[in-house]
């Protein structure tokens, strides 16, 4: 209860940012997934902000809330650059910074084709007491977490991650699917993991009306992400899976809310991850340093 | 070495950003997708609901008034009058993300559709202020 208590400010805050119109604002186009990447690119010159947020109470594991923070900007509409900073708080134990997260994603083709690839190269700073679960490698399992933050924060891991990120638009639907392949900078093998999404927009055209509320400002979908083992254990075996429904509304003022419980779908898994994304798009920030007229 | 690294950095990404408005894109438009025409029934609805769209995805880049900004290139424009509906379509899907224009493939048919038409409309009409009616609405 504590957690929840703590996060109603930033609660607060994102839900009055909602209502205000700016004009610095513009809406995102991401698909409504926690974990999977689609092809999706930040706007050139666009900085998003945005703070996921995640909640769970697995069983012989205290509860848990963790906060990431992402900072993305759109460097060319074919290369997104992105900051992230993740924190949690544990239930009975502490609070603690856990480490950060630079990627660099670059779509290499010029045009839209019915598979669009996006390559992703990720460094990664963390200790083992990250519970941010943006993504799912090796044979990582809820049970990881049963111990105290103390001895998780003192192993740390600094790694190199690459994905291949595959994405189709057709009809308004997209799917895309995200081939993860992880290589800590220490002795251990290389660790692989997958993410899965798909997700649609609520209308298919814009309404003649100025609207907040209206169906184009939603998009529903849903995702499905998890472990694949080692190179020398490959495989479906001993990891955990999340899969859940996913919501998205998207305020005309530059605000995106993303919802969505995901559930684990085996033994090794946490019952309920509870997600939420809040972000914000500012447009055009490089027009700060004078670039526009 | 830092510095260099960085100057030529920003040279390359201005280049990049400076030959957004030369027309190029046009050339790679297939003659299937060049030859489509608007398939929305009614324009002026379609204009009306492009208006809103373009307030809200494409105004902070190209003005308010569709009147370019920096590098980003006017869309009241003899290019864009003479560009038919099928080359606007196609650019508004696939983009032209090595001149800096962001590829709107996520966004549904329909509602690119309604953009071309509400293109057509300002090209038309002259610089008509596209986000007036907007505007007053976010005030």
């Amino acid at each position: 209860m504590a957690l929840r208590r703590k996060s109603y400010p930033l609660l607060a805050f994102y839900l009055l940012l909602s209502l205000v119109p700016v004009r610095g604002a513009a809406r995102a186009q991401e698909p409504p997934y926690f974990v999977t990447y689609s092809h999706v690119m930040e706007e050139p010159g666009n900085l998003e902000l945005a703070s996921q947020n995640l909640y769970a109470a697995p069983r012989d594991t205290n509860a848990f809330y963790a906060q990431t923070v992402e900072l993305e900007y759109g460097v060319t509409a074919w290369y997104t650059a992105e900051l992230y900073l993740q924190g949690q708080s544990t239930e009975r134990d502490s609070t603690v910074f856990t480490g950060f997260r630079i990627e660099q994603r670059l779509r290499p083709l010029r045009t839209e084709h019915w598979i669009n690839p996006v390559l992703y190269v990720e460094y990664e700073d963390h200790n083992h007491a990250d519970k941010s679960f943006l993504e799912v490698v090796d044979h990582d399992v809820i049970s990881d977490q049963q111990a105290s933050n103390a001895e998780l924060r003192a192993s740390v891991e600094r790694a190199l991650e690459g994905k291949l990120i595959l994405s189709s638009n057709r009809n308004g639907f997209n799917l895309s699917e995200n081939i993860i392949a992880e290589k800590s900078l220490s002795n251990k093998p290389w660790e692989f993991g997958y993410a899965i999404g798909g997700s649609r927009a609520l209308a298919s055209a814009a309404s003649i009306r100025a609207c907040r509320l209206c169906r184009q400002n939603f998009a529903v979908g849903g995702e499905i992400f998890g472990g694949l083992g080692t190179r020398y254990e490959f495989g479906f075996g001993n990891t955990s899976v999340y899969s859940g429904p996913t919501v998205a509304y998207r305020g005309p003022s530059g605000f995106t809310v993303t919802l969505g419980p995901e559930f684990g779908l085996n033994a090794n898994s946490a019952q309920v991850l509870w997600r939420m994304k809040l972000a914000y798009e500012f447009s055009q920030i490089r027009d700060l340093w004078g670039r526009a007229k | 070495m830092k510095r260099l690294l960085a100057r030529t950095l920003l040279v390359v990404t201005a280049g990049l950003l400076m030959g957004a408005a030369d027309g190029s894109w046009l050339r790679r438009v297939p003659e299937s997708a060049r030859c489509r025409t608007n398939p929305l029934p009614d324009q002026q609805a379609a204009a009306q609901a492009g208006l809103h769209l373009y307030a809200n995805q494409c105004a902070r880049c190209h003005g308010d008034h569709a009147q370019g900004k920096g590098s980003r290139p006017p869309l009241v424009s003899e290019r864009v009058a003479r560009a038919t509906d099928g080359e606007l379509a196609w650019l508004l899907r696939n983009g032209n993300a090595w001149k800096g224009m962001p590829s709107w493939s996520s966004m549904p048919e329909a509602e690119r559709w309604q953009l071309v038409a509400y293109l057509r409309r300002i090209n038309r009409n002259g610089s008509e202020p596209p986000t007036g009616a907007v505007q007053g609405e976010r005030r």
